[in-house]
């Protein structure tokens, strides 16, 4: 197989970074351009699933249209320019969570499936009964759902630290429910819901204290932050493709190699094994071991081209510009009579989740749409976090780079309007 | 406001929404049903009182947007002393009215729906439409005596 060499990724990233120009990154999304209802596009459900830039999209484009045929096994041209399209986004993944080698990078169809191979490998083999799994009240359900399976099959327990009312998890809580029986801590980098920024890295280290793997659910932190696996020290770290400007159905997760080499495989059947005859199948070496059948190899490529934007652009740059925007945008919700913001951690990123007195978040959705402004209404798949601070649901604004001031501005504008639908004076 | 907001949110529809009607555990409720509507949270109970065929007393309890409040409040109102038969006929032309295919209803049930003519423009809000029709699917489960929760997903 044919591989692109890492100096030449490594190379890429040490080209000069321009200062970030939110209307020339805008310029890169088509689908931004657009009137909804008669009214410019504001799109502020990036946390749902983000928009796409034309980089991303010309590069599925060109896979199709001139270098598509199968991976890994054909003898020709189109086999192996796939191939090297295919593996070469491996080696962008690996420079993007800075991970050690590229069979620590598994590509998956999601952070969904990021963490249910995990639960359902190293899951099965490590938590037996009576064992512990430890999460955060503020998981999305796709990292609760597959520890419950497996705690119910394994007649062990889910334990849950609790989050206080920021929306910071409590973290003598989360040290005391550590324990002797603890297996695996599964927690969000970024709250879908509230956009807490968790301490990843001292969760990391007090699980370690303890023996114990931890597993990142990167969803939220990938459109956003700068991400290192070195740094954070995880042992498992699972991203989505779609929620980071690339394709639907595709996603990448991490996994120590000393870990995922003692993992049993996740499924079987083509691409995953060495050989096979009907008495043996001897399987393949990492990271093919985890990556039965024909892959989605489109939307590799795609997801490899929305890591070279990020990377582009720069996370830092991204980060920064961001977090002056969720400033503002957090200052001029609070200036709306009768709106909570539901989730007040330290540290957030991209999140804005509100409620307004008098009006259910439904409601406030379809009068923004009316609008043309896209925001997310609802439990977000995350019942218990809507539990914690006593609301059916939330209106949720999510930021993403290519938002701007004014279209901050065009929601609180909306949120008027809801106020006057409703007769709010 | 555009005019499809102001037809979908009428006065009317606000007022139920803020100031439900039956808001109540009716007295003699014989039947109850619990529906759900998982994609907004919305939860309702609905109690139903029903004597020789006859709903003699109707009431709920519950949250929800303004549209599925309205629809609950006002469906109550328009169910008191209805028979079951009136009822299944109420419940198909309403259905009719919020998803616009009233072609499917003939026209003398739908003008029997009286006031709950405004919930109309419903059905230019698609995914609305569980919201108005909640209650509804909810009343039918309590009436059939379903244990089962409603749920529109």
């Amino acid at each position: 197989m044919s591989i692109t060499s890492q100096t030449e990724v490594a190379a890429r990233k040490e080209s000069p970074k321009r200062p970030f120009d939110v209307e020339r990154v805008r310029a890169d999304f088509p689908g931004l351009h657009q009137d909804i209802k008669g009214k410019p596009l504001v799109y502020l459900d990036n946390a749902a699933s983000a928009q796409k830039p034309r980089q991303v999209l010309d590069a599925m484009m060109r896979l199709y249209s001139h270098d598509y045929a199968n991976i890994h096994r054909g003898v020709h041209e189109l086999s192996e320019r796939a191939t090297k399209a295919y593996e070469n986004a491996r080696l962008k993944a690996l420079r993007f969570l800075n991970a050690a080698s590229e069979r620590e990078i598994i590509f998956v169809r999601g952070t969904t499936e990021g963490i249910n191979l995990v639960a359902q490998t190293y899951g099965r083999v490590n938590v037996g009964e009576g064992d512990e799994v430890l999460i955060t009240h503020m998981e999305h359900h796709s990292n609760i759902v597959p520890w419950q399976m497996l705690c119910g099959e394994k007649k062990a327990h889910l334990k849950v630290a609790p989050i206080d009312d920021r929306g910071d998890i409590d973290m003598d809580a989360f040290r005391k429910l550590l324990g002797p029986r603890t297996k695996i801590v599964s927690l969000a980098h970024v709250s879908n819901a509230l956009g807490t920024i968790n301490p990843v890295r001292t969760v990391v280290e007090l699980a370690h204290e303890r023996g114990v793997p931890v597993l990142v659910d990167g969803a939220q932190a990938a459109p956003h932050l700068p991400i290192d696996v070195a740094a954070l020290g995880c042992d498992f770290y699972t991203i989505s493709g779609h929620k980071m400007f690339g394709p639907t159905g595709v996603g990448v997760l991490y996994g120590k190699e000393a870990l995922l080499e003692k993992m049993p495989p996740y499924q079987g059947g083509g691409d995953m094994i060495a050989s096979v005859t009907f008495e043996k199948t001897t399987y393949n070496r990492l990271p093919f071991r985890f990556e039965a059948g024909t892959p989605n190899i489109a939307g590799v490529v795609g997801l490899g081209a929305a890591m070279d934007y990020l990377t582009e652009i720069g996370l830092d740059a991204i980060s920064a510009y961001e977090e002056e925007l969720l400033d503002y945008g957090t200052e001029q919700l609070r200036s709306i009579p009768g709106l909570r913001i539901v989730g007040e951690a330290r540290h957030k990123a991209s999140v804005l989740s509100f409620v307004l007195d008098g009006v259910h978040p439904h409601d406030i959705g379809t009068i923004l749409d009316q609008e043309g402004i896209a925001v997310r209404t609802g439990h977000h798949c995350a019942q218990p976090v809507m539990d914690r601070f006593g609301v059916p649901a939330t209106a949720r604004a999510s930021l993403a780079l290519y938002n701007t001031r004014e279209e901050i501005d065009r929601l609180i504008s909306g949120l008027y309007t809801v106020r006057e639908v409703f007769g709010l004076k | 406001m555009n005019d499809s907001l102001r037809e979908l949110y009428q006065e009317v529809i606000l007022d139920h929404s803020k100031n439900p009607r039956n808001f109540r555990v009716p007295e003699g409720a014989s039947r109850q049903a619990k529906g759900y509507n998982p994609l907004c949270g919305d939860r309702i109970t609905l109690f139903v009182d029903v004597e020789g065929g006859v709903v003699r007393n109707i009431g709920f309890q519950g949250a929800g947007c303004a549209i599925s409040t309205a629809s609950a409040s006002m469906m109550t109102e328009a169910m008191k002393g209805k028979t079951e038969a009136e009822v299944e006929k109420l419940f198909t032309a309403f259905h009719g009215l919020v998803t616009g295919r009233t072609g499917l209803v003939d026209e003398e049930s739908l003008g029997q729906l009286g006031k709950l003519a405004v919930f109309a423009g419903v059905r230019d809000y698609p995914v609305r439409v569980k919201c108005a029709t909640l209650a509804w699917h909810t009343l039918k489960a309590a009436l059939a005596q379903q244990e089962e929760a409603v749920s529109t997903e």
